[in-house]
């Protein structure tokens, strides 16, 4: 028994010791969280930052946005990831300065499953609203069939699927609701996660693809990636001029086009619903939220130096994933700021 | 007259055959589940699933090394836990005890046993994770562990209850103190019971999810010592359960598969090596 | 105890001294002292759960009152919580559960109890009890790719065109909803059911069921009119401990459930639970009202489980001491 016991206490000591060698050793471990909508493209990122430095390893959990500032807050986390940028109020309650940096940009599209129809779908920003607000509840309503002649719209039960967590997706795509339409900007709001008046819950962009891919004549809106990796049909949106756009690589940056010159020091800033004749209107950039001040000298090295990275060598796997690389302004501009990392 | 005795007999047919049913169907449940694990699972595993990081998202393949030992350090932690408060609890209710305070105390497992996992992830995350300000191998197996006690402490009491006086007062009559008695005699001969108890106790949190998902929290790589976060099968499963990819959905039956496979074996592992050593035992 | 009512007999102090020190001595009282701080450790752990609900939600408390168990609103953007969304659905699912599971598990309960051969009996409990060790995520993965598309391709329809009338089975066919949860739910602590009451139902005097059958009872009537009235109290203390397990399940359903805070009267229609709730929201609770608010929330889930396992526990002691009262 005493034995036993030696040798299981031996045991743990060796495995204690072995783990606190490794720590001592020289890698870099960086815990970040947030953000689902570029899920795909930071897990590339991190995992080919760690193939050209070994030493450095960038866990990203994908938890939602609002999971993400709040882990930043607390400061669970070495930094967050976000599609909403944060609030002032949010900021104020931070114990550090927390910078925002533009990594790609993304859309949200409104994808669906509906049995028999493959075809792209046209949705006026009305039709959206009034599906989403629960005020259209059939596929053959005629706000939506009038735009899609030709298509037989099913006479089927609209089922709405939208984030339970808190998401910049949601973000994103209720800052567009509540520009398109005033019951929505006065009944609901945009935040990371919002009182939806219908429809069902998921986690994640992972989680609404998969329900919606489970659900027959089901609709939501997704991460453009999520849509095209798992082959589900998305709507072109009706925008600001007047033109119904289908979300991709050159809409997105044409909506992003319009606000580059003009991006604000700090880098908060919308561009859904932007004027464009060419621009899809549900498109955003998505950010990484650094502290300000980093304590640890090799993580905020290692931080900043992927930062560079991303910026320049990283852009390259964006339009592979459906996200629109930086324009060239904003990059520059955040290579001034990442100086500011202290 | 005849005819009430035949319904009677017809009731008494009927009733009793569909307590049959019932029976049939919960067991028929445990076949269905685990056949199509193994059904699935066993189609989706392969050498990758064991020795593999994860791939970032959407590519296939890769598999969850990492998850594989990341729960491992979490039950060792867990086990670092809830054995000893496990053991030396049950010995304090089994030999020590007062009637008032062991009531209490009882009572008082039994209750933290019933107690939603998730809650105790909920303290976890106040204790450790919010203080250190980091989510890590070291909370998650903390929350494990304190889920863990109340089975432990109430198998090993009941084990070390189970000893039979004799045994006990031999050793005392031969002089020896009370603590020796247990150390000795008591302890050793309850011990397969005992390590049965704590190899269930083990099996059970093996599974736990909820109270890791903001304690251990996730990794995409290897977690290096126990202050960082960590992946797990459990927490792995419902993330790739609930995701999009086909490929994701393939992980997660092998990792159920694996994970299964693992607890039942422990289960009935443990019930053949008890029903041979301790014939007192009832179990 | 033994050793030390001798002493106490004797009644010689300085016996009683030498003895102690002879405790001290070889270790008893050290044993003693160390055992018991071990096992308050239950206790204090016990507390520590209490007090940190009970601080960390003290601004939802104090800005709701009362009213957060009634009101309705889950609504993160203007900071205004209610719970019984999720009390509801936890209610709704549990029910549904209990439904589902009591009468399969306390038929296959009597059926091991009473009629299978002591071998086949506890060969067969023993199978049941695996069905317990099996993770609540696996069940939730089972439940996605099996039971969610079954409700919803052929259960629910069914149920619809068979039984619409009733408003419990109106709306569209979701599959995901209260219905899924309660029927995982069922799955889930059917083997609680089974083990328990088989054990209850073992405890009965043996003389009680022959006394029946002597005087010409059917073996059903034995079972129905003599073992099942005597086991009654402590076949509520399994329902009790299951059903608190069943309102903590937090995995399985937070797969199934749909995760929208909604009251509804159709089955089909998608819900929330407090411990979904929990999982979902809690690392990403952005305000402090939202986190005290989910705080709250586990604060809840803790003392309903603590009440029904305490009833649960209490009911079974009684039953068990009442068979060996009369035995």
């Amino acid at each position: 028994m005493r034995e036993l016991t030696k040798k299981i206490f031996c045991f743990a000591l060796a495995l204690i010791s072995i783990s606190c060698g490794e720590q001592a050793a020289k890698p870099v471990l960086i815990n970040g969280a947030g953000a689902t909508f570029p899920y795909p493209i930071y897990s590339k990122w991190f995992d080919e930052y760690h193939k050209l430095h070994p030493e450095i390893q960038i866990n990203y959990a994908s938890v939602g946005s609002g999971a993400g500032i709040r882990q930043m807050l607390v400061s669970t986390v070495d930094f967050g990831a976000s599609d909403g940028p944060m609030t002032d109020e949010q900021l104020a309650q931070a114990n550090v300065p927390i910078l925002h940096f533009p990594t790609v940009l993304g859309a949200d599209v409104a994808t669906y499953n509906i049995p028999g129809v493959q075809q792209e779908l046209n949705f006026t920003p009305e039709a959206i609203a009034g599906i989403f607000l629960g005020k259209i509840t059939k596929w053959n309503d005629p706000l939506i069939a009038r735009e899609n002649p030709g298509i037989k719209l099913p006479d089927a039960g609209i089922v709405v699927i939208h984030r339970s967590d808190g998401s910049g997706t949601t973000y994103i795509w209720t800052d567009y609701l509540s520009k398109i339409s005033s019951e929505w900007k006065e009944k609901i709001g945009k935040e990371t996660s919002v009182n939806w008046p219908v429809g069902l819950g998921a986690k994640g962009n992972e989680g609404v693809s998969g329900l919606i891919k489970q659900t027959p004549n089901s609709i939501g809106y997704v991460e453009l990636v999520y849509a095209i990796q798992n082959h589900l049909p998305y709507a072109r949106v009706r925008n600001a001029a007047g033109a119904f756009v289908k979300a991709d690589l050159a809409t997105i940056s044409t909506a992003a086009a319009e606000t580059a010159t003009s991006m604000p020091d700090d880098f908060r800033v919308s561009i859904t619903n932007p004027p464009g004749q060419e621009a899809y209107p549900v498109a955003s950039f998505t950010w990484l939220l650094i502290p300000g001040k980093i304590t640890d000298a090799a993580k905020r090295e290692a931080i900043k130096s992927f930062l560079r990275w991303m910026l320049t060598e990283g852009q390259k796997f964006a339009e592979d994933l459906a996200y629109g690389k930086l324009p060239p302004d904003v990059v520059e501009k955040e290579m001034e700021a990442i100086s500011m990392i202290q | 007259m005849n005819l009430r005795a035949n319904w009677r007999k017809l009731i008494n047919v009927v009733m009793l055959g569909l307590s049959g049913m019932c029976t049939l169907l919960a067991v028929s449940l445990l076949l269905f589940i685990l056949g199509y694990l193994v059904w699935q699972g066993g189609t989706a595993i392969n050498w990758a699933f064991f020795t593999e990081l994860p791939k970032p998202v959407g590519e296939p393949g890769g598999g969850m090394a990492n998850a594989i030992v990341g729960s491992a350090k979490l039950l060792l932690l867990a086990a670092l836990i809830g054995i000893p408060v496990g053991l030396l609890g049950g010995i304090y209710l089994a030999e020590f005890g007062g009637r008032t305070w062991s009531f209490l105390l009882r009572y008082a497992t039994d209750l933290l046993n019933g107690t939603p996992s998730i809650v105790i992830g909920l303290l976890a995350y106040g204790i450790l994770v919010m203080p250190m300000r980091q989510f890590s191998t070291l909370a998650g197996g903390f929350a494990l562990g304190v889920i863990m006690i109340p089975t432990a402490l109430r198998t090993a009491e009941e084990f070390l209850q189970s000893v039979p006086r004799p045994l006990r007062e031999a050793a005392m009559a031969l002089g020896a103190s009370r603590w020796k008695t247990i150390a000795t005699v008591v302890v050793p001969a309850a011990l397969p019971g005992i390590v049965t108890g704590m190899l269930l106790g083990l099996a059970r949190i093996a599974g736990e999810t909820a109270p890791l998902l903001f304690t251990a929290f996730s990794n995409r790589f290897w977690s290096p010592g126990w202050i960082q976060p960590t992946a797990s099968l459990p927490v792995m499963i419902y993330t790739y359960a609930i995701a999009p990819y086909e490929d994701w959905h393939r992980q997660a039956w092998a990792a159920g598969l694996v994970l299964l496979a693992l607890i039942l074996i422990v289960n009935v592992g443990t019930r053949i090596l008890l029903s041979r050593r301790t014939p007192w035992e009832r179990l | 105890m033994a050793m030390s009512n001798k002493a106490s007999e004797r009644g010689i102090i300085s016996q009683r001294a030498h003895f102690w020190f002879q405790r001290l001595h070889e270790g008893d009282a050290v044993a003693h002292l160390v055992t018991l701080i071990v096992a308050s450790t239950v206790l204090v752990v016990t507390g520590l759960l209490v007090y940190e609900l009970w601080i960390d939600s003290a601004l939802s408390r104090q800005k709701f009152g009362w009213k957060f168990f009634f009101t309705s609103t889950w609504d993160p953007v203007f900071e205004s919580f209610g719970a019984w969304p999720f009390i509801f659905g936890t209610l709704v699912t549990s029910a549904l559960g209990l439904l589902l599971a009591v009468p399969v598990g306390l038929g296959a309960a009597i059926f091991l109890a009473e009629m299978a051969p002591p071998k086949v009996s506890s060969a067969l409990a023993f199978v049941i009890d695996l069905l317990a060790a099996v993770p609540s995520v696996i069940y939730g993965l089972l439940g996605i790719f099996i039971l969610v598309p079954w409700l919803r391709t052929s259960a629910e329809p069914f149920l619809n065109t068979h039984f619409g009338f009733l408003p419990l089975f109106q709306g569209p066919a979701y599959g995901v909803g209260f219905l899924a949860g309660g029927v995982i739910l069922a799955i889930m602590i059917l083997p609680y059911i089974i083990s328990v009451s088989r054990e209850v139902l073992l405890a009965v005097p043996p003389e009680q069921r022959e006394a029946a059958l002597a005087v010409g009872s059917t073996h059903w009537e034995a079972t129905w009119e003599v073992v099942l009235p005597y086991a009654r109290t402590g076949i509520f203390g399994s329902i009790f401990l299951a059903l608190a397990r069943a309102l903590g399940e937090t995995m399985a359903v937070t797969m199934v459930i749909g995760n929208t805070p909604q009251v509804s009267s159709s089955l089909f229609a998608p819900g929330y639970t407090i411990a979904a709730a929990i999982a979902n929201e809690f690392t990403e609770a952005t305000g402090n009202v939202h986190l005290a608010a989910l705080m709250e929330l586990g604060l809840v889930l803790f003392v309903v489980t603590f009440i029904l396992n305490g009833l649960g526990r209490l009911l079974i002691l009684a039953t068990a001491q009442q068979g060996t009262a009369r035995e």
